[in-house]
């Protein structure tokens, strides 16, 4: 592993180093590719950051992707009801590795305005690992662009070997989450135990 | 356009057998619909459409209305002889409701420029008896709307071309519509829950421990 502040002496006498991972992580940042899928008002939104006027292109993120076998990063863009749950669990099953998901707004985060409806499900993160989570109804192109950055940080700064290392890179880990079955009432199970359980609140 | 009272009268003249009743409204805008018995509902339907004078050629909207079985009370003044005089007392009298599914179409005519028709049906009661006729076979449009009613309502649309469930998925029993549908309890995390939805949280707080904290004593 070569210094920092070696590598910054010998770029100013024009040698150019680098580590595998550096390059690595660069390569996977700047080409995070969506999956093209829009599930309510939040994905006009993901819509307009993708145009000319916000341009989601500079971010290398602009390729939408129509196949989850293409895409790198699912964008819950809107309200996930409980009938949409379990397509979207299979979408992201289907996305190969490294994959991540940004959720999109007050619905995608955790039902939203909708919250108390008997359709809607409190939050992806109760099926899905969430790495990025937008706040807002629906947060501005802006924010997405900022997710994306956020993303782009998060995957600069992952380390490729080590007990910390990224999922793909970690054979003992399963990658695909299983996928909800339609209940009498509520999807079964309710949640993934495994990656969401409630928050412990002290009440007064 | 022509008032319900035409409406209705000339509606008895075509169709003996049709039992219709004019509703209020007392909202300000007092549009008043037509009550129609369950039976006579496609024949009254097809009259609407294929009639000259109405022309109603447009479904606009389809919906349903849940009437639980209510409890009405009504003071009702009743004369009472006490101690050999006639008096009049109020009384409470209670009737019970029983309650039925309804519901409500608006039709427009898109040929003569005029609407809406408000037609209502009722059905028998909200357990057994929810069959309904599906005007679908006269209005194309009511067939998704008709669909949703049947989803969430629980209404039957005898005749209905497609009558599956729509927005919920095929396994979900019940119909959250209705007034008495009881939602699923995942209530569990609720950062700042209010009113009913307080109410519902609070199954899921953790079982308080009253151990009071004595202050220690140096002996």
């Amino acid at each position: 592993m070569i210094e920092e502040g070696l590598k910054n002496e010998l770029q100013k006498q024009g040698v150019y180093v680098t580590s595998l991972q550096e390059l690595y992580n660069w390569g996977r940042a700047n080409s995070v590719w969506p999956l093209t899928f829009g599930l309510a008002c939040c994905a006009i939104e993901m819509m307009a950051a993708s145009m000319s006027r916000f341009d989601l292109a500079r971010f290398g993120a602009e390729v939408f992707r129509p196949s989850p076998r293409q895409a790198d990063l699912m964008i819950v863009a809107g309200t996930v009801t409980k009938k949409m749950a379990p397509l979207v669990v299979r979408l992201y099953n289907q996305m190969p590795e490294p994959k991540y998901v940004i959720a999109m707004g007050a619905c995608a985060i955790s039902g939203g305005p909708f919250k108390q409806g008997y359709n809607v499900l409190k939050g992806i993160d109760r099926y899905l690992p969430v790495d990025v989570a937008i706040p807002g109804c629906p947060p501005r192109p802006e924010a997405l662009i900022h997710a994306i950055m956020t993303l782009q940080e998060k995957i600069r700064n992952q380390k490729l070997t080590g007990p910390d290392r990224p999922r793909h890179l970690n054979a003992d880990v399963e990658g695909e989450y299983p996928v909800p079955a339609y209940g009498k009432h509520d999807l079964e199970p309710p949640k993934n135990p495994d990656l969401w359980n409630p928050p412990t609140m002290t009440r007064k | 356009m022509e008032t319900p009272e035409q409406i209705k009268a000339r509606l008895e003249a075509a169709l003996p057998s049709a039992k219709i009743e004019i509703l209020a409204n007392e909202c300000a805008l007092g549009e008043r619909s037509l009550l129609v018995d369950a039976a006579s509902g496609f024949a009254v339907a097809k009259f609407f459409r294929d009639d000259a004078q109405l022309k109603l050629d447009y479904c606009s909207n389809v919906t349903g209305v849940d009437w639980p079985e209510t409890e009405i009370t009504e003071k009702i003044k009743v004369k009472q002889v006490v101690d050999g005089l006639e008096k009049e007392v109020e009384e409470v009298k209670k009737t019970i409701r029983p309650g039925y599914l309804e519901v409500v179409y608006h039709l427009y005519s898109m040929a003569l420029k005029h609407g809406p028709v408000v037609l209502r049906m009722r059905t028998e009661n909200r357990a057994g008896q929810t069959h309904l006729p599906s005007l679908t076979p006269i209005w194309r449009g009511a067939e998704f709307q008709e669909r949703e009613i049947f989803d969430l309502y629980g209404v039957i649309f005898d005749g209905h071309p497609d009558l599956r469930r729509i927005l919920m998925w095929d396994e979900f029993v019940g119909f959250p519509m209705r007034r008495d549908y009881v939602d699923p309890d995942d209530y569990e995390y609720e950062p700042t829950p209010h009113d009913e939805v307080f109410d519902k949280a609070k199954k899921h707080y953790p079982v308080e421990v009253k151990a009071e904290v004595k202050p220690e004593v140096k002996a």
